[in-house]
């Protein structure tokens, strides 16, 4: 007896799948791998609609991981915006590791994106990025893993920040459950450490870097935003010089000193909307003949046609004259 | 010390003819007959055990890693040296003699490589001695015959064919490799199946599982619920149950033929994905 290449395909498929309890879904191929979980495409039985259903790798199981995807789902489940992917269950597998089930997206990841798309697109995606990070503030939730590969762009333009496995809680958003039996965290506390470094390098604030927990803040994904703004538009990704506005708006964002920084998502992103109207930034304070390029640039066409419009009623008046 | 007469284990698990089952028992004990239970815990490493001063545990050694290596050898030697059939498989047979003749296969370091790179490296470096001495082999001359199916891989190449080239030479020893892995480990489950209650388990993932040979003859729980007299929920648990022994006997099979937790972690990520052993 020997196996065909399919059966070996197939085999080797539910061998990698997680072990659900009971029969609704039906588990198919993994579509992403992250420090924490494995997500993978799947069938649900009950409402005949796929599924993407995140499952706690079995190398990183443990208590704490268990916790902390626990964690996540109850932080999306109660975060209910376009920008954040709604979750539909949540439980445990047969081993003991959990799982969520959400919505399937199917789409880019923001550096792709940003590869393919000019500037004034990659900037508007990057809005709703920070509406999106802005409302998780409002709630209390700091995400403290924001980098492009956490950032989805839809087939239908829709904008989705994704992993919030590491997210800090404070204040109203309650995370406690029963899928584990022990609450997950309390309101109002924060579940890492002093000393414990949790984030992805060079989109990191230092004080998440240093692990000072209590200096975390909304300002600490303003930092991560400023970094994701360098990253996307900077040379590397869009080539060609950089608008000076532009780079003191990274800058500022990614200052060192959190007191430096934009005081909130909303305050970058509305420095990120002037830069796209052709106003003002309030990172930069620029010189008259930068003023004049950019009220040039900003009123091209109606300045072209005025001057059109002069140049030939001057040479008709000189042509009158002769 | 030649192979003449000895067994060699097929995938399948079934007899081969003219040995006997005392024998064969001897020589492959079965997972059901262990002092550790339904299933051993551990399979000594054959990596270990072809290193062996008793004669008898490194030829056992030997027919464990024929059963696994013997269609990833065929197949290099087909599609990365391009050899005809009948040189193929000669010299498929004088690898395997050689291995115990020679002892090249002591040799192996596991600080250097992965057991499975190295069968492959020791396969190449004994292609080539071979062609050097112009050692073309007569059929059946002085070769110990190993019962292997030579004529079912044949087709099998034919027929994947269309897939050759792009993946490189060596993935067809690497697919071979996989192929044989998971054949052995079906055999195992089935033989620790067989005459026991769970043999309806394994007859559900049989069904399920094993014999649909396109994704899209797959049938439904309901369907093999109904074929075979059982509750939907009772063919989902023994599915379930059918593919968690598969796994375990996999990596158990995985284990015994890697050096080092090491190799074995790195090959049952490659494996199965992931890290999951």
């Amino acid at each position: 007896m020997t196996l065909p290449d399919d059966t070996v395909s197939h085999l080797r498929r539910v061998l990698q799948a997680p072990e659900l309890p009971g029969d609704r879904y039906e588990i198919h191929e993994a579509i992403g791998h992250g420090g924490m979980g494995t997500v993978y495409r799947a069938h649900d039985r009950a409402l005949a609609r796929d599924v993407a259903l995140k499952v706690l790798r079995a190398d990183v199981a443990g208590r704490e991981a268990a916790v902390r995807l626990e964690r996540e789902a109850r932080i999306l489940a109660q975060l209910e915006h376009p920008g954040i992917v709604p979750v539909h269950d949540v439980g445990v597998l047969a081993d003991g590791r959990v799982y969520y089930v959400m919505k399937l997206v199917r789409g880019e990841r923001l550096h792709d994106f940003a590869q393919d798309s000019g500037r004034a697109d990659v900037l508007r995606v990057l809005l709703r990025v920070c509406e999106t990070v802005g409302f998780a503030h409002s709630h209390g939730v700091v995400h403290r893993d924001l980098k492009p590969s956490n950032i989805m762009v839809g087939s239908f333009g829709e904008v989705l920040v994704l992993d919030w496995g590491i997210a800090r809680v404070r204040g109203s958003i309650e995370t406690s459950g029963s899928t584990g039996g022990e609450p997950v965290a309390t309101p109002g506390e924060d579940d890492t450490a002093p000393g414990v470094i949790l984030g992805t390098p060079g989109f990191m604030a230092p004080e998440q870097a240093q692990g000072i927990s209590g200096q975390i803040d909304g300002r600490t994904d303003v930092y991560a935003l400023g970094a994701i703004l360098r990253a996307i538009t900077g040379p590397a990704s869009q080539g060609g010089p950089v608008p000076r506005p532009l780079e003191a708006i990274w800058n500022r964002a990614l200052s060192p000193d959190p007191a430096g920084r934009y005081g909130s998502a909303a305050e970058l992103a509305a420095d990120i909307t002037r830069f796209l109207d052709a106003v003002p930034v309030t990172a930069y304070r620029e010189s008259f003949g930068e003023r004049a390029g950019r009220i040039f640039r900003k009123y091209q066409t109606a300045i072209i046609l005025v001057l059109t419009y002069l140049a030939v009623r001057l040479l008709f008046l000189v042509l009158r004259g002769l | 010390m030649a192979l003449a007469g000895r067994l060699v284990e097929q995938p399948d698990g079934g007899d081969i003819p003219g040995t006997s089952a005392t024998f064969r028992a001897a020589m492959f004990p079965r997972p059901h007959e262990t002092p550790h239970g339904v299933f051993p815990t551990t399979r000594r490493s054959v990596v270990e055990a072809i290193r062996d001063q008793d004669p008898g545990t490194r030829r056992a050694a030997l027919d464990t890693l024929i059963t696994v290596y013997w269609r990833p050898v065929y197949a290099h030697l087909r599609r990365k040296w391009r050899l005809q059939p009948a040189d193929s498989e000669d010299l498929t047979q004088e690898f395997f003699t050689q291995a115990v003749t020679d002892d090249f296969l002591l040799g192996y370091d596991p600080a250097q490589a992965r057991f499975r790179t190295y069968v492959r490296v020791c396969l190449d470096r004994f292609v080539a001695n071979a062609q050097r001495d112009e050692r073309r082999l007569k059929r059946g001359g002085g070769i110990t015959v190993l019962p292997l199916d030579f004529a079912l891989i044949e087709q099998e190449l034919a027929a994947a064919d269309g897939q050759a080239g792009k993946d490189g030479a060596d993935a067809w020893f690497d697919r071979e490799w996989i192929r044989g892995l998971f054949a052995a480990a079906v055999s195992d489950l089935r033989t620790a199946c067989r005459g026991t209650p769970r043999e309806i388990r394994f007859a559900v993932f049989e069904r399920y599982d094993l014999a649909p040979t396109r994704e899209a003859d797959r049938p439904g729980y309901r369907a093999v619920a109904e074929e075979l007299g059982l509750p939907v929920t009772q063919v989902t648990n023994h599915l379930a149950w059918a593919r968690r022994e598969l796994r375990r006997l996999l990596l158990e099979r995985l284990r015994s033929l890697t050096a080092t937790d090491a190799e074995f972690r790195e090959e049952a990520e490659e494996l199965l994905g992931e890290g999951r052993a």
